[in-house]
């Protein structure tokens, strides 16, 4: 087990930076994920760890070894592919024996690791079997278990999950959370879908156009976002361009040219993100803070407008709310019944509740 | 900071480009350096020479290959593609034999084909003398020799280029895309005329280059058919022997430049972009013929295709048994027997050429196996500068035609060199494996060129991840995936050197001629029944190891043209 730690990582491919002045350390143990959209440096940053890149500038460390230049079969990673890469010309067995015939460990102590590895993902069966004839389920417990055996000291997973159905992805995300707890191995987890990085991290490294936005538990990346790239995209959020205007009480009122009305905002580190005073503001509000009712309500942050459309996904029930031209608010409430649902063009009032609202900044970087 | 992997790209490349250098460079330099020579001294008389009034031979004999390839090309294409349609559109009972069949040149030497023809179609073939035996005619009703005698046997050889091709193209089309015209209302006839035909065009023109330059290439055709008909590469052969060494270096450049060209041309044609099938796992279709009369026809076309295909084999086997001195003045062979086979063992002059060919061509396909693993594999999975100039490099004794490379290695190795260390390589039995080694090594490189670009370079990684060394990620990993493409590179090196002339007749001494040299003194001496034999033999070899090659490694001969 170690912790990784990397420091001013800088990755270069010709002209194209791919990863830009990255400081992160993950802990002993620790469940980890990279997440952002596809070309964000993510996977450029973890196959850097693997040792499959060398970072132009900067250092990665693995507990206190410098790891920067070690080529990667001395780096006792156990990575998990996006394809699994899983050796076409061999049986189960041999898959997973691999990385322990190149340690030479005797055949006897090979057997019986591949077996108890085998157990652990529950294919003992399939062991004599060619990976061909595996579903992906199962070809990707393998590729699991080739890199639990070795008994890494880091395990990396690259979208592992990206090319399974979502019954099977849902299965599989225990599954390899059972795994790392059982191991208790420090876990470095790529993805883009913002669910597998919520549900399953520790903690959460948002990254855009190679730079770390936001490092974080799944709760503050959600609740607290720095800034409107993250607000927007880990969940679903209400966005709208503010502009500071006084302080008042407990609230900091902001101006919102689009609504043409101010809101009131709670003067708390929970609802307003730190900014510079160049910076373009913005205020994110998650749909489902958002409520909505036919019945007049008074007080602040109070909005008026007609609906707009209502969808309906099952679970819960989205409402378009239409204020003006230049605005359209989100809110999402879960299904309570055919009679609790709006109808289209009905004349409602739409209330962003003051300790819901965060005042986010607009992120660096971003064009 | 040299890293660790551009210092195994480095080990990696250096007895490659030792190799490419030592042997296809040099020698190519060594040619043009000759035809730049007039008496030892530096001169631009050669070419002046070959175009002038002085040698109109020359140019007649450009004109004459130019002549010969477009027709071959014409020929082979009118016989491949609709072959390959009905083939793989229509289901009718022995489809798949007759399918099978439509491959048999393949397996045929160029030297045995042509000679098989002779004694089939020829002045004194047996099926003109048949017919004129059978409907008691004067004279016989036809023959072949000349230019219709090459065509023909161009024809023969060369249209599975495009039946291959097409076939293979046809299967790859999406079904969807036709059913699409249909449902779009297109009558039958231009659903093929604006779908299907220009989704076969790619292939099309990449077979019409490749017999193209096959044709231009071609010497055992004409060495044995052309009579009077001068063609460029036949040309090179007798400057050689008048001994105007000059003269056939400056006929092998400018045959060169001709195949280069097409080979620079084919590589820009490829590397456009085409439109390839995106969907998957597409599902044959094709149409079943149910009325009975276009089912006889069918059947009928297909047996008659059959016939045809497998006359020459027939023949040659005929011809095998025929013991010398009984068949001379005769229009039949007289008497039959295993003689020649029996022969074989007990005369050692008669079991040599055998021996030898084996030996040679063991030799060359061990080089090309292994160089051609490891050059492929630089060439697909490693970036370094001047790849491109590489690649070029590899493929060039693909496109020279085997005289040229056989010129090139006279001029490169009748003095000393580096290369050779310090030896004369003329004349020694080293230069023939080395040529069939040379000529050998784009086959390897381009089959396992093709498996290796599929390969996932995740696999690689995920070797070294769980801590294996380059080496053992190469032995473990990377060899038994490619092994296929690999092997059947290789096996079509077999192929291809088992029947070895052209090369060989410009290299071949008396210690080390191998089975088609043989077989050209044979026929010199009028003893076509030995001669016959040792084709069988050839065919036999080929045979064998195709058959192995398929048991044992699942390697399919229609996968390696």
């Amino acid at each position: 087990m170690s912790t990784v730690n990397l420091s001013e990582i800088t990755k270069q491919f010709g002209d194209v930076t791919a990863v830009k002045g990255l400081d992160l350390v993950i802990n002993e143990g620790e469940f980890f994920t990279f997440l952002g959209p596809s070309g964000c440096g993510k996977t450029t940053t973890l196959r850097m760890i693997a040792g499959f890149y060398f970072p132009t500038i900067g250092k990665v460390k693995f507990n206190d070894r410098d790891m920067t230049s070690v080529s990667p079969e001395k780096r006792n990673t156990g990575m998990v592919f996006q394809n699994y890469a899983l050796f076409p010309h061999m049986t189960v067995f041999e898959n997973i024996a691999f990385g322990l015939k190149v340690r030479k460990l005797k055949k006897h102590v090979v057997k019986q690791k591949v077996e108890d590895v085998l157990k652990k993902v529950r294919l003992e069966q399939f062991i004599d079997r060619q990976v061909s004839q595996l579903s992906g389920g199962q070809q990707q417990r393998v590729a699991l278990a080739r890199a639990l055996v070795i008994e890494p000291d880091i395990l990396l997973l690259d979208e592992p999950l990206s090319n399974l159905d979502a019954r099977l992805r849902d299965e599989m995300r225990t599954e390899i959370l059972r795994l790392q707890r059982e191991y208790d191995i420090t876990t470095i987890y790529v993805t883009h879908d913002q669910v597998e990085a919520l549900t399953m991290s520790d903690r959460i490294a948002v990254f855009n156009v190679g730079e770390c936005q936001q490092v974080g538990t799944p709760t503050e990346i959600y609740n607290q976002p720095v800034n409107d790239f993250v607000a927007e995209f880990i969940g679903e959020t209400n966005i709208l361009p503010v502009e500071k205007d006084k302080e008042e009480g407990p609230n900091f009122i902001y101006k919102s040219n689009d609504l043409n009305e101010s809101i009131h905002v709670n003067n708390s580190d929970e609802n307003i993100a730190s900014y510079e005073d160049d910076n373009q503001l913005y205020m994110s509000v998650r749909p489902e803070a958002v409520k909505v009712d036919e019945k007049p309500m008074e007080g602040i942050n109070v909005f008026s407008g007609t609906v707009e459309s209502v969808q309906f996904t099952g679970e819960s029930v989205h409402t378009f709310v239409n204020i003006n031209e230049n605005a359209t608010i989100k809110a999402t409430e879960l299904n309570r019944g055919p009679s609790t649902y709006l109808i289209e063009g009905a004349e409602v009032y739409a209330y962003l509740p003051e300790s819901q609202v965060r005042i986010i900044p607009e992120s660096k970087g971003d064009v | 900071m040299l890293n660790a992997e551009k210092r195994k790209t480095i080990y990696l490349l250096n007895p490659v480009v030792l190799i490419l250098i030592g042997y296809v460079l040099y020698p190519s330099i060594s040619t043009l350096i000759e035809s730049f020579k007039q008496n030892g001294a530096f001169s631009i008389g050669n070419y002046t020479d070959f175009f002038g009034p002085k040698a109109a031979a020359n140019l007649e004999a450009l004109w004459h290959s130019v002549y010969i390839s477009i027709l071959s090309v014409l020929l082979s294409a009118l016989i491949g593609v609709p072959l390959a349609y009905i083939f793989n559109r229509y289901d009718f009972p022995g489809r798949q034999f007759f399918s099978n069949i439509a491959i048999m040149p393949i397996v045929l030497p160029s030297l045995v084909g042509v000679m098989a023809f002779m004694f089939l179609y020829g002045e004194v073939g047996l099926v003109p003398n048949a017919i004129k035996d059978l409907l008691n005619l004067s004279k016989v009703p036809f023959q072949i020799g000349g230019v219709s005698g090459i065509l023909i046997v161009h024809a023969y050889t060369m249209y599975p280029y495009f039946y291959m091709t097409a076939s293979s193209a046809l299967n790859n089309i999406d079904p969807s895309l036709e059913e699409a015209a249909y449902n779009l209302g297109s009558s039958k006839f231009k659903v093929f005329w604006r779908v299907t035909f220009p989704l076969l065009t790619p292939g099309l023109v990449a077979a019409s280059l490749l017999v193209f330059m096959v044709s231009m290439a071609s010497f055992s055709a004409p060495f044995l058919l052309a009579g009077g008909y001068r063609v460029l590469s036949l040309q090179i052969y007798f400057s050689k022997m008048n001994g105007d060494l000059e003269m056939a270096a400056t006929q092998s450049v400018i045959l060169s430049m001709v195949s280069i060209g097409f080979l620079l041309f084919m590589r820009w044609y490829q590397s456009r972009k085409d439109y390839r099938m995106a969907s998957k796992g597409i599902g044959a279709h094709r149409s079943e013929v149910n009325n009975p009369v276009l089912k006889v026809v069918m059947v009928t076309l297909g047996i008659i295709t059959m016939i045809i295909l497998l006359l020459p084999h027939a023949t040659l086997l005929i011809l095998s048994l025929v013991p010398e001195g009984a068949w001379t003045w005769q229009t039949y062979p007289q008497a039959f027997s295993f003689e020649n086979f029996r022969l074989l063992f007990e005369d050692p002059n008669i079991w040599d050429p055998v021996r030898n060919s084996l030996i040679m061509t063991t030799l060359a396909c061990i080089g090309v196996f292994t160089f051609g693993m490891i050059t492929s594999y630089a060439l697909v999975k490693r970036s370094f500068i001047g790849k491109n100039l590489l690649d070029i490099l590899v493929m060039i004794p693909w496109a020279l035609p085997a005289t040229v490379v056989g010129m090139n290695m006279i001029l490169a190795f009748n003095k000393p060199s580096v290369f050779s260390f310090g030896e004369v390589l003329v004349g020694t039995f080293w230069i023939l494996p080395l040529a069939y080694f040379i000529r050998f090594i784009p086959l390897v490189v381009r089959s396992t060129n093709a498996v290796l670009e599929q390969m996932d370079d995740s696999l690689e990684e995920a070797a070294q991840n769980l801590g294996a060394k380059w080496f053992y990620t190469f032995r473990r990993i990377v060899v038994p995936i490619i092994l296929p493409g690999v092997l059947s590179g290789t096996l079509l090196a077999f192929v291809q050197a088992v029947g070895e002339f052209p090369t060989s007749v410009l290299l071949y001494t008396l210690d080390n001629r191998p089975i088609s040299i043989e077989i050209m003194n044979q026929l010199r001496m009028f003893n076509i029944g030995q001669a016959a034999a040792f084709g069988m033999i050839q065919v036999g070899l080929i045979a064998i190891v195709m058959f192995i090659s398929y048991r044992f490694f699942g390697v399919k001969s229609e996968n390696t043209l």
